[in-house]
C-alpha cells in the first residue's frame, strides 16, 4: 500500500468539473510533481490533499489513513505556499514557530525546533527579522523552514520557486532536491515549469484539463509520453511532431517524411514495430526530440537505426553549447540539436542524422501513442 | 551652474507667494470661529455684551468653563455638563469598541471564509450605510421599548452599534480583500482556527484601517443629536442634547461665554480623536487604494 493514495478523485465546482477521476500513489520517501499548463487543476488537486478544497467524489488516503474529513491541520502535512504566505506581523522565529505553539508545543522545545531547521536551511541570522525585511530567496527558506519544523508525513509545496529570479531559482531547485535526499521527505510539489519537474520528481503526472495525462518516471514521461500533450508540454525545445505516411517497402515499414525540396525522405521503422506496420497507407504523427536528430559526427553510435536526411537549413541557432538548426520537414518548423561545432551554414543543403530509436508515433485522431 | 543653489526665477517667487497667502486667507476663514469661541468662552457676560466678538479679553476669566463644566441648568437641573459628558464617554466607548470588532470580524467572514450570497449579504449591510436616520427611528423605539432598553445609555449603544455595522463592515470589508488569502491557508494548515486566524494573523495586520473606522464611528457616535434626543431619558442624555439644552433654556439671561465653554467641551474629544490618530487616517484610507 502507497504512502499517499489518491483514488478516483473528482472536484466540480457547481457544473464545472476540475478534477475528474484522479488517481495517483506515492511511496514513502517519493517526490511526486504535478505539471501541467495554467488552469488544468493541478493546484486544486494540491489543496484537496492540503484539505484546503474538498473534496466531491473518491478518497484521499495517507499512510493508511482516510483524510477526506480531516481539517488542514490534522493531516499531518505541510504546506509551502507560491507567495511564501509568511505572517507580516512576526519575525522569522515567530513565523517558523507557530504551528508547533498552535498544536501546544511547549515554549523550550519550540525555540530548539526552530534553531535546527534555521540551522539546516541556513537562516540562524535571521530569525529576529521580519518577513518585509528579507528577500525573496530568504523569505522562501523561511517558509520552507515553516513546513520542516513540523516534521510531517507530507510536504505540499505549490510553486514555491516562481516568485525567484532565474538564477535563484536553479539553486533553490537544487536545494529542495538536496533537502529531499538528506531528510527523506515525501513530497507532493505542483510546478508549471516542466524541467523543475524533470529534475525534482521521482515521479510525474502530466495533467490537464483536470485529467492525468499520464503518470510515471521522469524518464518514462519523457521518452515514452502516452500521447501528443505529454509529448509536446515536455522538454524543452518541444518534441517535433509531424504528419507522416506509414508506408511498405522491400519487406520493411518505413515513414514518408515531407520535404519542402524534392521527394519524401522515407525512414525506416524496426520491423519488430508491428502496430506500425497494420498502419500502412495511413497517416501518422512521428515524435522525435531534437536530439535524437543531429548532425552525423553527433548520431548515438549506440543507435540501432540512424537514418539520414538531407534538407535545407533554414535557421542556425548557436547556443553556445549546443546548435539549433530549423529545417521545414513535413511541412513544419523542424528542430535539430546539432553539436556546437558542427558545420552548418543557413539555407544550405544539411544531412540530418534521425535516431529512429527514439521515435515515437502517435494517432492523429486519439492522440495517442500507437508505437 | 556657479553658485550651490541656483536662485529662483522671480515668477515663481510669486506664485509661491500668492499661494501661501491665499492657503493663509483659508486656515484664517477656517479658524476664526474656534478663535471666537475661545476668545468669548474666556471674558465676563457684560464684556461680550459690549459687542465686540473678535476682541481679546480685557480679563480673561475661567468662571464660564467652570460654570458650564457642573453648575449651568440643563434643562430642570443645575448639574452643568459633567454629568452628560460622562454619559457620552459611557456611550461611545462600548459602541465604538463592538461595532469596529463586530465590523472586523464581518469583512473577515465576507473576503475569507465566503460562501453562497455572501455578496448579498454585503450588499443589503452596504444599503445600511445609506438609509437616513429618520427612516429607523419608530421601529428603532419599538424594538427597543420591547427589549427592555428605552431610555438607557445601553440602549443608545445598541442602536449606534446597529447603524454603524454598515460603515464599519464596508471598511474593513475591502481592507482585507486585499489581504492575500494564502495567509489564511496557511495559518490553517498551522493548525490555527477561524478565531485564532482573526485574532493572530488578521488583527495584527489591521492597525490602519482600525484607526479609519475608530475615527469615523468616534465622530459620528459622538456628536449624533437625533438618536441622543430620540432615545434617551433625562440621566442618559449624550452632551451633544444637553449642550442643546443648556443653549435654548428659556430661563433667565443668555450666558454666551458659558455656552461657547459648553460647546468647545463638547467638540474636544473628536478634536483630541483627530490630532491623536489623524495622520493615520489618511494613510489608512490609502492603503487600500495603491495595492492589490
Amino acid at each position: 500500500m502507497a504512502f499517499l493514495e489518491i483514488r478516483n478523485l473528482c472536484k466540480r465546482f457547481g457544473a464545472a468539473e476540475v478534477l475528474k477521476r484522479i488517481d495517483l500513489s506515492l511511496e514513502r520517501g517519493g517526490f511526486l510533481v504535478l505539471v501541467g499548463p495554467s488552469g488544468c487543476g493541478k493546484s486544486t488537486l494540491l489543496n484537496t490533499i492540503a484539505g484546503l478544497e474538498t473534496v466531491s467524489e473518491g478518497e484521499i488516503r495517507i499512510n493508511g489513513r482516510r483524510v477526506n474529513e480531516l481539517r488542514p491541520s490534522d493531516r499531518d502535512i505541510a504546506m509551502v505556499f507560491q507567495s511564501y504566505a509568511l505572517y507580516p506581523n512576526m519575525t522569522v522565529a515567530q513565523n517558523i514557530a507557530f504551528g508547533l505553539e498552535m498544536r501546544g508545543v511547549p515554549k523550550a522545545e519550540r525555540e530548539r525546533a526552530v534553531r535546527e531547521v534555521a540551522e539546516t536551511l541556513q537562516i540562524s541570522r535571521l530569525l529576529a527579522r521580519r518577513p518585509s525585511q528579507l528577500s525573496g530567496g530568504q523569505r522562501q527558506r523561511v517558509a520552507m523552514g515553516r513546513a520542516l519544523v513540523r516534521k510531517p508525513q507530507v510536504f505540499l509545496f505549490d510553486e514555491p520557486l516562481s516568485n525567484l529570479d532565474a538564477k535563484l531559482r536553479v539553486d533553490m531547485r537544487t536545494e529542495i532536491k538536496q533537502l529531499h535526499l538528506n531528510l527523506g521527505t515525501t513530497i507532493v510539489y505542483v510546478t508549471h515549469d516542466q524541467v523543475e519537474a524533470m529534475t525534482l520528481a521521482s515521479v510525474i503526472a502530466v495533467l490537464k484539463d483536470g485529467e492525468v495525462q499520464q503518470f510515471g518516471t521522469p524518464e518514462k514521461i519523457y521518452n515514452e509520453p502516452a500521447n501528443i500533450f505529454v509529448a509536446d508540454f515536455m522538454g524543452s525545445p518541444s518534441m517535433n511532431l509531424v504528419s507522416v505516411d506509414v508506408v511498405r517497402a522491400n519487406g520493411a515499414t518505413a515513414v514518408a517524411l515531407a520535404r519542402a525540396d524534392g521527394e519524401p525522405a522515407l525512414l525506416q521503422v524496426a520491423d519488430s514495430n508491428g502496430a506500425l506496420r497494420e498502419r500502412a497507407g495511413q497517416s501518422v504523427i512521428l515524435g522525435i526530440r531534437p536530439e535524437a536528430v543531429t548532425d552525423i559526427d553527433g548520431a548515438d553510435r549506440h543507435a540501432r537505426n540512424v537514418v539520414r536526411v538531407a534538407c535545407i537549413a533554414e535557421v542556425v541557432e548557436p547556443t553556445g553549447s549546443d546548435t539549433y538548426v530549423v529545417a521545414k520537414l513535413g511541412g513544419r518548423d523542424f528542430v535539430a540539436r546539432m553539436r556546437a561545432d558542427a558545420d552548418v551554414a543557413p539555407k544550405s543543403q544539411t544531412v540530418f542524422a534521425f535516431n529512429m530509436d527514439r521515435a515515437a508515433f502517435f494517432d492523429p485522431k486519439t492522440e495517442l501513442r500507437i508505437a | 551652474m556657479t553658485g550651490a543653489a541656483a536662485p529662483a526665477p522671480a515668477s515663481t517667487v510669486l506664485v509661491r507667494a500668492a499661494i501661501y497667502t491665499l492657503l493663509l486667507i483659508f486656515a484664517v476663514y477656517y479658524l476664526l470661529p474656534l478663535f471666537v469661541m475661545v476668545v468669548n468662552s474666556l471674558k465676563e457676560l457684560n464684556e461680550i455684551r459690549q459687542g465686540n466678538m473678535l476682541a481679546l479679553p480685557q480679563q480673561v476669566t475661567i468662571e464660564p468653563w467652570k460654570s458650564a463644566w457642573s453648575t449651568a441648568q440643563i434643562g430642570v437641573q443645575p448639574t452643568g455638563l459633567r454629568p452628560y459628558f460622562l454619559n457620552s464617554i459611557m456611550m461611545v466607548v462600548p459602541a465604538v469598541a463592538i461595532s469596529t470588532l463586530l465590523g472586523a470580524l464581518n469583512g473577515y467572514v465576507l473576503t475569507k471564509w465566503r460562501f453562497r450570497g455572501d455578496t448579498v449579504i454585503f450588499g443589503l449591510m452596504l444599503f445600511a450605510c445609506f438609509i437616513p436616520f429618520q427612516i429607523v427611528l419608530i421601529p428603532m423605539a419599538r424594538i427597543l421599548g420591547m427589549i427592555g432598553l428605552a431610555g438607557t445609555t445601553p440602549g443608545l449603544v445598541l442602536v449606534h452599534i446597529v447603524y454603524g455595522l454598515g460603515f464599519t463592515t464596508l471598511f474593513f470589508r475591502n481592507y482585507y480583500a486585499a489581504f492575500p488569502t494564502e495567509l489564511v491557508k496557511a495559518a490553517q494548515v498551522d493548525g490555527a482556527g477561524f478565531f485564532r486566524i482573526f485574532g493572530r494573523i488578521l488583527l495584527p495586520s489591521s492597525g490602519p484601517i482600525i484607526v479609519v473606522t475608530v475615527i469615523w464611528q468616534f465622530t459620528n457616535i459622538w456628536n449624533d443629536f437625533l438618536f441622543g434626543a430620540s432615545f434617551a431619558d433625562f440621566d442618559s442624555l449624550p452632551m451633544t442634547v444637553a449642550l442643546n439644552n443648556l443653549v435654548s433654556s428659556s430661563t433667565g439671561v443668555k450666558e454666551y461665554n458659558v455656552h461657547f465653554a459648553g460647546a468647545i467641551m463638547a467638540a474636544l474629544p473628536t478634536l483630541l480623536v483627530y490630532i491623536v490618530a489623524g495622520r493615520y487616517f489618511v494613510r489608512g484610507l490609502m492603503a487600500g487604494a495603491v495595492k492589490g
